[in-house]
């Protein structure tokens, strides 16, 4: 021990430790998050913005009629990531998820302003066609919705009126990969002629999942694509969707909280028609940085 | 604008849930806090029957952390919990674990009470004891009021009264194997001081984890491991970027 050597002084008694101040008792959890630091006004916080940008979307707003839905909202979706939706029930969330490939176009009333573009291209140009729009970005949906046909022909349906194939044999590889992708081929290979709405809740939203990849899009919108279905076929949709994310990018809309902390990479979170935070899933729900995100995924907000 | 409350939790029984999280780890933190007052108290004045008494609180601390523990399991299982909620379970389970580890501490400083009184009073190391045991109470009572407060400044100050309690404890030790050096009799009995000392620079070590914790919980930052200027240097950023 060298320290013996040296030589010996007591240190000075220290700065005499300042008494804390007396600040008032703080009774309540409620006063007590009124102490912590997630305060902010103003634009959306947090990082909206990415640098290789599949869809970048600029000073959006929506408006039902008279009615604005959602105001404002600016974001990248950047490529091959999945981005979670979340917020309270008419947020805006839903009605911005469908202006990502233009399904509020059948609402009459509605009407879309800013500009999303998708790989640098807006898709509201007016000579812009929504077909093939609809084939780059697919949809699923919160109830599955197969067509009144068999397995096969659900999965074959897109491919052939985009006309990704005309020879039977090139159809058959693209619904077999397509189910194998969406992890129903082992359950469905033996009864492709038997009609899709026969199968299970969770076998058919994998089956609307595969008839939305059979197209090869590359963005898959989908929309509380769990909120129907038990635990065990949402684990299997989730598995899906990390599987899915190497390679398409998607953007999830769910009022399930632990799925979005789940299954994305960022999240964005909408208060009443505003897009209030962006971050990483993972910042998100350990520390929010708007105090409106916090309030909403510790069940504050009601 | 809007008409939604986000003062509390939609579930009453979440809300209480993490009350009753506080106020038994702030319970705790009382029940420890004496303990080891207690400890150096029964050091200095030789009180046997003190001293006792601290070795037999253990128990209930020992109840505590168990059941502490017991209480974050459920609210994980069943709620949850994310954000802050998260980062308090979280902090709870640790400080938790501080705390026993504190009672540890005293009961050590207890034990040598005791061994004193049998071999009779060290020759030197009384004034240390004192002084560095007040500082170290203080520790302990701020880092428990940086927690009942959320008050992050304050759990600062801890972590810097810590780093003096650090060179007292070095600066007595020395002082004290020098006297034993020049007479090797008083060995055994300035050993027992020695120890009680190392307990109580332990006990401000753990105050100090609680104050980091305390950090945690407010701001969300992982501030262990790192020096005191890094810290401030973290907490001004944070505070700048939140204006």
């Amino acid at each position: 021990m060298s320290e013996v050597l040296e030589p010996i002084v007591l240190t000075k008694s220290p700065a005499p430790l300042a008494a804390p101040p007396i600040a008032p008792p703080i009774a309540t959890q409620n006063e007590l998050k009124a102490k912590m630091k997630t305060k902010r006004e103003g634009s959306t916080v947090g990082k909206p913005f990415v640098e290789a940008a599949k869809l970048s979307v600029r000073g959006v707003n929506v408006f039902y009629g008279a009615k604005q839905a959602v105001f404002g909202v600016d974001l990248d979706i950047a490529k091959n990531q999945v981005i979670a939706m979340i917020g309270p029930s008419g947020c805006g969330k839903s009605t911005f998820l469908r202006c990502l490939n233009r399904m509020n176009d059948t609402i009459e009333s509605c009407r879309i302003e800013g500009s999303i573009c998708l790989d640098g291209e807006d898709i509201y140009e007016s000579k812009l066609d929504v077909v093939p729009l609809r084939a780059r970005v697919g949809m699923v949906f919160q109830k599955p919705n197969p067509f009144p046909k068999s397995i096969y022909d659900n999965v074959a349906y897109g491919p052939k009126i985009h006309g990704l194939a005309s020879r039977r044999a090139d159809l058959d590889e693209i619904v077999e990969t397509s189910l194998r992708r969406a992890g129903l081929w082992e359950e469905v290979k033996d009864r492709l002629d038997s009609p899709g709405t026969g199968l299970s809740g969770g076998q058919q939203q994998r089956l609307c999942i595969a008839r939305t990849i059979a197209v090869s899009p590359e963005v898959i919108l989908m929309d509380e694509p769990c909120s129907a279905l038990d635990p065990i076929a949402t684990a299997k949709i989730e598995e899906l969707i990390a599987e899915l994310s190497q390679n398409f990018t998607i953007a999830i809309v769910t009022h399930s909280m632990q799925q979005a902390a789940r299954v994305s990479d960022r999240t964005a979170y909408f208060h009443l028609g505003k897009l209030i935070e962006v971050n990483e899933t993972q910042k998100v729900f350990t520390n929010p940085d708007h105090e409106l995100t916090e309030a909403y995924i510790t069940g504050r907000i009601g | 604008m809007d008409n939604l409350h986000i003062d509390r939790h939609i579930s009453q029984q979440f809300n209480a849930d993490l009350e009753h999280l506080r106020t038994h780890l702030l319970e705790l933190g009382g029940i420890v806090e004496e303990q080891v007052a207690n400890a150096v108290k029964a050091l200095e004045t030789a009180d046997s029957a003190l001293a006792e008494q601290v070795l037999h609180t253990e128990t209930e601390v020992d109840q505590r952390e168990i059941s502490l523990d017991h209480e974050c399991t459920l609210i994980l299982a069943r709620r949850q919990p994310a954000a802050s909620d998260l980062r308090l379970v979280l902090m709870v389970t640790k400080t938790t674990h501080d705390l026993e580890r504190m009672g540890d501490e005293a009961d050590k400083i207890a034990k040598m009470a005791l061994a004193l009184n049998e071999d009779g009073a060290s020759p030197r190391g009384y004034i240390e004891l004192r002084h560095i045991g007040s500082n170290v109470l203080k520790l302990v009572n701020m880092a428990l009021d940086a927690f009942a407060r959320y008050d992050a400044q304050m759990a600062v100050r801890v972590v810097r009264d810590d780093n003096q309690v650090d060179l007292e404890y070095r600066s007595a030790l020395r002082e004290l194997i020098t006297y034993m050096m020049e007479d090797p009799r008083s060995i055994s009995r300035v050993m027992n001081i020695l120890w009680a000392l190392r307990a109580l620079e332990r006990i401000g070590d753990h105050a100090r984890n609680i104050a980091e914790n305390v950090i945690y919980l407010v701001h969300g930052m992982d501030v262990r491991h790192i020096s005191l200027d890094e810290i401030e240097k973290k907490l001004e950023a944070e505070n700048h970027g939140a204006e």
